[in-house]
């Protein structure tokens, strides 16, 4: 379900500069990245949308302009609608979005992993440490100029790598990555595989004859 | 009249308290018949592996049933999962405070290539980092592929100079 209609309308007459955004599903909008902590408080307070339910950001590309668009899914409990805001960051270097973990404690992890994931700075969050690659590692693996085979980095634990001589290394892709076909009948073919398989690390992949 | 003889079996009382082997084949035979595993596990194989602990397939007959969450009490880790890097060093200090002898059973295709994940965040392949005894296929593999590797390592272990190796160790 979405947000009743009077909760849009009464939103874009408290914050005029929100301006529609295309959404396939519930109610969304475009809003200065400097009033998105307002925003959200009021939806919380005034507009019972009393529960975050996400906390992401959108890596648009690495030459687009803003280039990191920070997303808030927020739901009413009591009203059984959803509102979501899109931000974008002011730099293209070091995206920075203001923290909503003082409106709801849940928002810290998800904003960590937003920092962790996409290298967006969370101003004021009480500990905006990585949460799922370990502390030092020094990418932030979904933006868009990460590969998805890695880069090579040192083991988190010295002692380990040199003990082991092993150390992070770009993934075998072997004919792209391996992905499942879902809905398929046959469970063999289901099976995760490369959607690719005509080349590996030993057989380079044919450069692409036209264009 | 003379009696048949039908002692089949060893008689203490005839032959004394003696048995004559190899001291190989004693060790291997005690160490075989009790792998206590650590269960390392990470993921989904570790639910496989909690069903080969159960009634129904019941590692038990192999004389594995004592699972210790202590790698002080282990002989035999099974990493059963997908090892990301994040994860990889402890498995390795995991394996370090182990008591020697061990052995490591590199359960499903994630713990052993790293399978279906390759990505940025996974280790591809335990082997990487500790030394693997038996690699097992599958997504997740079936109760009875654990158990043939068991028996793989079992096979393995009575093979191994034991003796010799506990006379050279400092």
């Amino acid at each position: 379900m979405t947000a009743p209609a009077d909760v849009t309308a009464a939103f874009q007459a408290k914050f005029p500069q929100a301006t529609s955004r295309p959404s396939g599903d519930h109610p969304a909008f475009n809003l200065p990245v400097a009033e998105v902590h307002a925003a959200l408080k009021y939806l919380r307070d005034e507009a019972a949308h009393d529960f975050l339910v996400d906390v992401t950001a959108i890596d648009n590309g690495v030459d687009a302009s803003p280039r990191f668009t920070v997303i808030w899914h927020v739901y009413s409990t009591t009203r059984h609608g959803y509102v979501r805001l899109a931000a974008d960051c002011a730099s293209d270097e070091n995206p920075v979005a203001p923290t909503v973990s003082d409106l709801w404690p849940t928002a810290n992890w998800h904003e960590r992993e937003t920092y962790d994931l996409l290298g967006v700075k969370f101003e004021n969050h009480p500990d905006l440490r990585r949460i799922l690659m370990w502390e030092g590692y020094p990418y932030h693996p979904l933006r868009k100029d990460f590969p998805l085979a890695g880069i090579q980095t040192p083991l988190p634990d010295i002692e380990v790598a040199e003990l082991t001589k092993a150390s992070v290394k770009p993934a075998p892709m072997a004919g792209g990555p391996f992905v499942a076909s879902s809905g398929e009948m046959n469970l063999t073919d289901a099976e995760p595989r490369a959607k690719d398989e005509s080349w590996t690390e030993r057989h380079e992949k044919p450069a692409p004859t036209s264009e | 009249m003379v009696s048949a003889n039908n002692e089949l079996a060893y008689n203490t009382k005839i032959e004394g308290d003696i048995v004559v082997t190899r001291a190989d084949a004693v060790i291997n035979w005690l160490r075989s018949s009790s792998v206590w595993p650590m269960p390392m596990g990470l993921a989904c194989c570790a639910i496989e592996l909690m069903g080969v602990a159960a009634a129904r397939f019941d590692i038990a007959r192999f004389g594995a049933e004592v699972f210790r969450f202590s790698p002080r009490q282990a002989d035999c880790m099974i990493v059963a999962g997908t090892v990301t890097y994040k994860m990889a060093p402890h498995v390795r200090r995991i394996y370090d405070q182990m008591a020697e002898p061990k052995w490591v059973i590199a359960m499903g295709a994630c713990a052993s290539s790293g399978g279906m994940y390759r990505s940025y965040a996974t280790l591809q392949g335990v082997d990487q980092i500790v030394p693997v005894d038996v690699y097992i296929s599958g997504c997740p593999p079936r109760p009875e592929a654990l158990l043939d590797a068991l028996m793989k390592l079992q096979s393995k272990i009575k093979k191994e100079p034991s003796s010799s190796a506990l006379l050279t160790s400092a």
